[in-house]
């Protein structure tokens, strides 16, 4: 080996700089990991809630129900009522979020005049059909999701949201 | 990579003697552990300001959990120490960084005091200093009742209290800390919290930018 490959002044340079950098990260990487928790926190998914809407009153037409469950928002615990559409497709109880699929606006059923028997969102105009399908050529890109549902002692019970698989 | 990139920014902005202006000084024998090791009494301003970027660096990351808010506020406190990743380590820092930085600010004044590098030409960067003694003091007692239990409470209380008895104008210093006649409440939390990451620090960080540029331009003072 030759007799300067490396320089001392070299040496000290890597090796202090490792040292240094060695302890920066040290430093910071606890404060990395602290300001990324949320994105690696798991949440664990709800349970079916119960609704008051009585099973054998669902028809054909759909209606909003109301469920209510007690969100936990980091140290903020609220109960939150969200809403599902709900009706009767021949024996199948459906339920779709409201939520639209564009930019998260909330759809009405029969909302446009025109197009009384399509899901609207009144934001920019999206259209879904009855089984949450999007209108080709309005805003939205996918189909609106469904709530699993169950039932017990004749009330709906809103499970949790799915990728739409009736469209 | 690195150098070709360094090269070309240098080629464009000639940022080299910037950096030389900060990074490239002399440090002399006097004040270098490695000739005589008690010239690490030399170390306590710079550790002081080591620990005073951890403190800042710490709290900006604090403050992504915290609310100021009495409902809250010790609530936030618990979930960011318990619940989220590291929580204990960031805010550990963060309160044993406190007092660290007033242990080495004062034996950084013991050490200017001590060698005498307070005297002509240096009493204005000793003024300085001074001056940044106080503001540490004010983050360290704004920066108490943040967490809002009862240690925090009652300690801004004491000192609230000892604020009162200024003759003529200790009431009106009163208000103006507490935010209310009567109430250590809501009012005050959010002021001692706004003085605590927005006004302090920027008093902090002007004074800091006096203080060393006030020794850079004077060096360090000679041997004993």
């Amino acid at each position: 080996m030759s007799n300067n490959r490396v320089t001392r002044r070299q040496f000290l340079n890597y090796t202090l700089t490792g040292v240094g950098g060695f302890m920066a990260a040290g430093m910071v990487l606890p404060m990395v990991r602290f300001a990324i928790d949320p994105v690696l926190q798991t949440k664990a998914e709800g349970d079916f809630i119960l609704t008051s809407q009585k099973v054998a009153d669902i028809t054909e037409e759909p209606v909003s129900v109301n469920f209510t469950f007690e969100q936990v928002d980091a140290w903020y615990k609220s109960d939150v009522t969200e809403a599902a559409w709900v009706y009767k497709s021949g024996d199948q109880i459906v339920a779709l979020s409201p939520v639209c699929k564009h930019l998260g606006c909330t759809v009405n059923w029969a909302g446009d005049s025109e197009h009384p028997e399509q899901f609207f969102c009144p934001c920019h105009l999206g259209r879904y059909e009855k089984n949450g399908q999007n209108v080709a050529g309005t805003p939205p890109l996918g189909p609106l999701d469904q709530y699993e549902v169950a039932e017990k002692d004749g009330f709906l019970m809103i499970g949790k949201k799915i990728p739409n698989t009736f469209s | 990579m690195l150098n070709k990139i360094y090269d070309w920014v240098d080629e464009r902005l000639d940022i080299t003697p910037i950096w030389r202006d900060i990074a490239d000084h002399e440090v002399p024998e006097h004040v270098n552990p490695a000739h005589h090791f008690s010239a690490f009494v030399y170390c306590f301003g710079g550790l002081t300001f080591f620990i005073t970027v951890i403190q800042v660096l710490s709290g900006m990351f604090l403050t992504m959990y915290y609310v100021p808010d009495v409902e809250n506020a010790w609530k936030s406190v618990y979930y960011l120490q318990n619940e989220v990743a590291f929580g204990e380590i960031v805010r550990g820092m963060h309160h044993w960084g406190a007092s660290l930085v007033i242990v080495m600010m004062f034996l950084h004044t013991l050490r200017v005091f001590f060698t005498g590098s307070y005297k002509k030409p240096r009493e204005l960067n000793w003024i300085v200093g001074v001056g940044i003694f106080g503001v540490m003091l004010g983050l360290g007692f704004t920066g108490y009742l943040l967490p809002w239990d009862m240690k925090a409470l009652f300690a801004t209380k004491v000192g609230i209290e000892i604020a009162a008895s200024v003759p003529f104008i200790g009431e009106m210093i009163k208000v103006l800390l507490a935010g209310d006649a009567e109430i250590l409440g809501a009012a005050t939390l959010t002021r001692f919290f706004a003085i605590h990451v927005f006004f302090l620090p920027a008093v902090l960080f002007a004074l800091l930018a006096a203080h060393f540029i006030m020794i850079r331009r004077q060096g360090i003072s000679g041997p004993l």
